[in-house]
């Protein structure tokens, strides 16, 4: 019997919030500092989880088993794959990063944190949950702490339409994919909830083609998918910074990484027949996003649109059922999880102190905030997936996959490329670059410490990551083997 | 078996009742207040223990000449009762004109006692009158504010429709007899073999008077008048343990009588009509509603459609999930309205407007509130979500997948506006934005009362399967 690690990840944030919410409201700094402690604990964890992952057996590792519903086959079974694993470091990263970032909050922090750190076990939850039941119940536990923190939070003008705009769309998503998984434990005749043993349920090729949209949408809508990605924009720019960051750089991850989870890899058959569908829509994201993306003129919407045209080519990694496109993926969950969250810090760091997004009264930004304007620099050159930085490692493979399965879309999507190569420089360019508008001179303080360790930690894993991919690649590769055997064994 | 275990819990209840009375005259008005409050609470939850302990059933029984059943159904049933009337008397301690008053405490345990003989009642002639016996203590209780035009009204309007809808049901009653020549309701599906005209005609005048109390739809429109105009903890007693007691005799007679196969396939067809316009006319109404004692009452009538869901298709699994639906339901709802009328005793005003600002007025009211109305909402990890997963889970199992998708999109209605409220409690601010000025400060017994009902709440959602082992020994007794 080892340490039950992943269940204190997955408890670690939780807890910390019932400790938050049992000091009085007007105990900031214990508020703040308990946050922060917890946060590094649960990275720490994280980190080592990941570490520990032994890529040449592969497979579900750290098992662990409880009981908890015998009667109906549910259980709390946590275990993390070569495709998990990255994204529960990246979680542990985010959360961390994102109390650094968010230690200014001053209007009732002990909520604030409260509610994050619920969200947080949410989402660490839905990554180790190998049991279906409990998959849904950490997803919704996600899910409703967005709501509060967003309309309370967020940005006045649109954060009551926002929130409600991305609750309800997210909700409604899970929902029709619970009808979806409540059909399986019930054809699957097994009586368990348990995804291992209904990976091999061997559904039906007509049962799969009728559930697999149902399913794998319910959740893409998470994860982003034209023509369900209404929210995201609007959700994220409304969000406070902390907020933006997990979301944009983690849940929407968890809703891609759980339509691979439930809808391909319980449902491959139907995954095949669907995967030009799936194709199809996330080239709209991807070029889509991108057009709409360069034509912003507030910062926050250009990296708002900038993810969903990203999350574009998670999908479509995933739909080309390749190996290589489905390695790109995984990568590109983790490589965009990290580069998105340092965009929406540094967003947040101009906006605290400028107080407007709006990119043409922006300039020279530089000056006083160098180490934005370089974490800035970096994380563009990610985006466009330059060789040398993680977004490289990400993009590479999943063109490889999709030329493999239509070159035809390849080039389609490779035009998103270019577009947004023009979009991150022009933006990087007049914010940072240019001359200071006057009415901003000397207004502009420098970053704090906290700030500065925070991106400090997201460039280096996004440079590390981009110049020894080994780092990553082999986890995800034999996550991707898994994947690979389930989409054969069906055919 | 002739012992008084069967009706213990009637007993004490009955035994609590004339003590309270009887302490009445010798207190000091000062005193009434504390002694009779706590005493009632302290007395249901003995009694609560005291059948928990001595009164379990064993295999299913009938007593008393085939009056009452002795099973697991009663029982759990009766515990959930006996919990939700306890807190209610907490609540109750805060109501002016109400917590001095030796009669409202025992016009509860007496409601309390009436709904335990529902919850076990196996003849039809028992049927009927443990729903009277229900009823009428909560007539007066819902119009026990004499000088308070909305209460009376309330009450009034609760006995009109409560008292037409009786002798409908009971007219169904005596036809039953008179095509039968039976009452017990464990003889009854002997003589229902088929899907007839007479068996639809029986059921309609039957379901009148069960669907009043559980305010199933088209019987759903006393609901929001009465919780409006009742006295706040008393509309949180009807709403939750009454509407329980309305479903245990629901799936009882349903479950034993009409079980069939001929019967129960077209029967639960029209039942899942029912339940479905009952959950979208619930929710859709609730969405324009301002005033929050009726929004919770347009939600409570589409939460009496989720728990249908189950009853609908006849299965052990669907009846376990009414049961464990309607456990959650009563800890959230009463939780729900507590925090309304402990709101409501500082505001004075149950308009949602009166809720600006409250996470800042009294942020620990805020956070319970916040969990009673996901709770509401169906969200993890309170009581809520599991329930509602379980009853859509029965849905799908026995081909009703149209109806839990039904289910799926009102609950998505639902959090709509359960979030709006939250909105006011979090979001919006006072006019004038000083909430410090104006302290929302909670009372003892709501304190006691909501910590209760809060843990409750998050227990049975996390912790869901004994609860569920319960209402599954409760489904069982019906098979």
């Amino acid at each position: 019997m080892h340490f039950p690690i992943l269940s204190v990840i997955v408890f670690t944030p939780i807890t910390a919030s019932l400790l938050i919410f049992l000091y009085k409201p007007e105990q900031k700094k214990a508020v703040r500092i308990t946050a922060l402690a917890a946060a590094a604990f649960a990275l720490t964890l994280s980190t080592i989880v990941y570490a520990l992952y032994r890529r040449d057996v592969g497979g579900y590792q750290f098992l662990e088993e409880y009981r908890w519903m015998p009667f109906l086959g549910i259980s709390l079974k946590f275990g993390v794959d070569g495709m998990s694993a990255p994204l529960v470091l990246l979680t542990g990263v985010v959360m961390l990063t994102g109390v650094m970032i968010s230690w200014g909050v001053d209007d009732r922090p002990r909520e604030f944190f409260g509610f994050l750190f619920i969200l947080a076990s949410g989402v660490f939850g839905v990554f180790a949950s190998l049991d279906l039941f409990m998959l849904f119940f950490f997803y919704e536990i996600a899910v409703f702490p967005m709501y509060l923190l967003i309309s309370i939070w967020g940005w006045i003008k649109t954060r009551e339409y926002a929130a409600m705009k991305l609750t309800l769309y997210l909700f409604i998503g899970s929902v029709i994919a619970l009808v979806g998984a409540l059909a399986m434990y019930w054809q699957s005749g097994m009586h368990t909830f348990d995804m291992l043993q209904l990976e091999h349920a061997n559904f039906s090729p007509g049962f799969q083609r009728l559930w697999f949209p149902f399913v794998f949408l319910g959740f893409a809508v998470l994860g982003g998918l034209f023509p369900f990605h209404n929210w995201s924009p609007d959700g994220h720019v409304a969000a406070p910074t902390a907020v933006s960051m997990f979301h944009a750089g983690v849940l929407m991850k968890l809703g891609a990484f759980a339509a691979l989870r439930v809808g391909i890899m319980l449902l491959p058959e139907g995954a095949r027949d669907w995967h030009w569908w799936v194709m199809g829509l996330a080239l709209v994201n991807i070029v889509y996003g991108a057009f709409i993306a360069s034509v912003q003129t507030d910062f926050k919407y250009v990296i708002g649109f900038s993810s969903v045209s990203h999350m574009g080519l998670v999908m479509m990694g995933f739909a080309t059922l390749t190996r290589e496109g489905l390695l790109g993926a995984g990568v590109q969950m983790f490589s965009h999880g990290i580069m998105t969250a340092l965009f929406f810090a540094a967003v947040g760091m101009v906006y605290d102190r400028a107080h407007t997004r709006d990119i043409p009264k922006l300039g020279g930004m530089v000056k006083p905030l160098p180490v934005v304007a370089v974490g800035m620099i970096i994380g563009s050159l990610v985006s466009m997936g330059m060789p040398g930085f993680s977004g490289f490692v990400a993009e590479f493979p999943i063109f490889l996959g999709i030329w493999k399965t239509q070159w035809l879309v390849a080039v389609i999507a490779a035009i998103s490329i270019v577009v947004t190569a023009s979009y991150v420089l022009l933006v990087v360019r007049r914010v940072f670059f240019g001359t200071m508008p006057a009415e901003l001179e000397g207004h502009i303080r420098p970053t704090g410490r906290l700030d500065t360790i925070a991106l400090v930690l997201l460039c280096a894993l996004m440079v590390g990551l981009g110049l020894v991919p080994s780092l990553m690649v082999p986890w995800v590769q034999t996550g991707v083997q898994h994947v690979l055997t389930l989409l054969g064994g069906a055919g | 078996m002739n012992t008084i275990l069967p009706i213990l819990p009637e007993v004490v209840l009955l035994v609590l009742g004339v003590a309270i009375l009887s302490l009445d005259p010798f207190l000091k008005e000062e005193h009434r207040r504390p002694v009779l409050g706590w005493t009632t609470a302290a007395g249901l939850l003995l009694t609560f223990v005291a059948s928990l302990l001595f009164a379990r059933p064993g295999e299913p029984v009938l007593v008393y000449g085939g009056m009452l059943r002795f099973d697991w159904l009663g029982f759990a049933f009766q515990l959930f009762f006996l919990i939700a009337a306890a807190i209610s008397a907490l609540f109750f301690m805060d109501v002016d004109h109400l917590n001095r008053r030796a009669e409202t405490y025992l016009l509860l345990l007496a409601a309390t006692l009436g709904m335990c003989l529902m919850a076990s009642a196996a003849d039809l002639i028992m049927v009927y009158l443990a729903i009277e016996m229900t009823s009428i203590p909560l007539f007066l209780l819902a119009g026990f504010l004499k000088d308070d035009e909305k209460s009376t009204e309330s009450g009034f309007k609760y006995m009109l429709f409560g008292a037409l809808t009786s002798t409908v049901m009971l007219y169904g009653f005596s036809l039953v007899y008179g095509f039968t020549g039976t009452t017990s309701l464990y003889e009854l599906n002997l003589h229902f073999s088929s899907f007839d005209l007479l068996t639809i005609g029986v059921v309609f005048l039957v379901l009148a008077g069960l669907a009043f109390k559980v305010s199933l739809f088209p019987f759903h429109f006393w609901a929001p008048d009465v919780y409006e105009g009742a006295p706040t903890p008393v509309a949180g007693f009807l709403s939750t343990a009454s509407k329980a007691a309305g479903f245990a005799v629901i799936l009882r007679l349903f479950l034993a009588a009409f079980s069939l196969q001929e019967i129960s396939a077209n029967l639960g067809l029209i039942l899942a009509v029912l339940a479905t316009l009952t959950m979208t006319v619930g929710n859709l109404i609730a969405l324009t509603q301002k005033n929050i004692k009726r929004l919770l009452a347009y939600s409570s009538i589409a939460h009496a459609g989720y728990a249908m869901i189950g009853v609908v298709t006849f299965s052990q699994l669907g009846a376990a999930s009414t049961v464990f639906y309607l456990l959650a339901y009563i800890l959230t709802n009463l939780a729900a309205f507590g925090i309304v009328a402990a709101a409501g005793k500082v505001t004075g005003s149950d308009d949602l407007d009166s809720y600006r600002g409250l996470s800042r007025r009294n942020s620990t009211l805020a956070l319970a509130m916040l969990v009673a109305f996901l709770s509401l909402a169906g969200m993890p990890p309170f009581g809520g979500f599991v329930a509602k997963v379980f009853v859509f889970a029965a849905a799908v199992e026995n081909g009703y997948v149209w109806l839990a998708v039904v289910g799926v999109l009102n609950s998505i209605v639902g959090l709509y506006y359960y979030l709006t409220v939250l909105k006011y409690v979090y979001l919006y601010r006072m006019p004038g934005e000083d909430e410090d000025k104006h302290p929302l400060p909670v009372t003892r017994p709501y304190i006691l009362g909501l910590v209760l009902l809060v843990v409750g709440i998050i227990v049975v959602g996390v912790i869901f399967a004994p609860w569920f082992s319960l209402a599954d020994g409760a489904a069982l007794a019906l098979f």
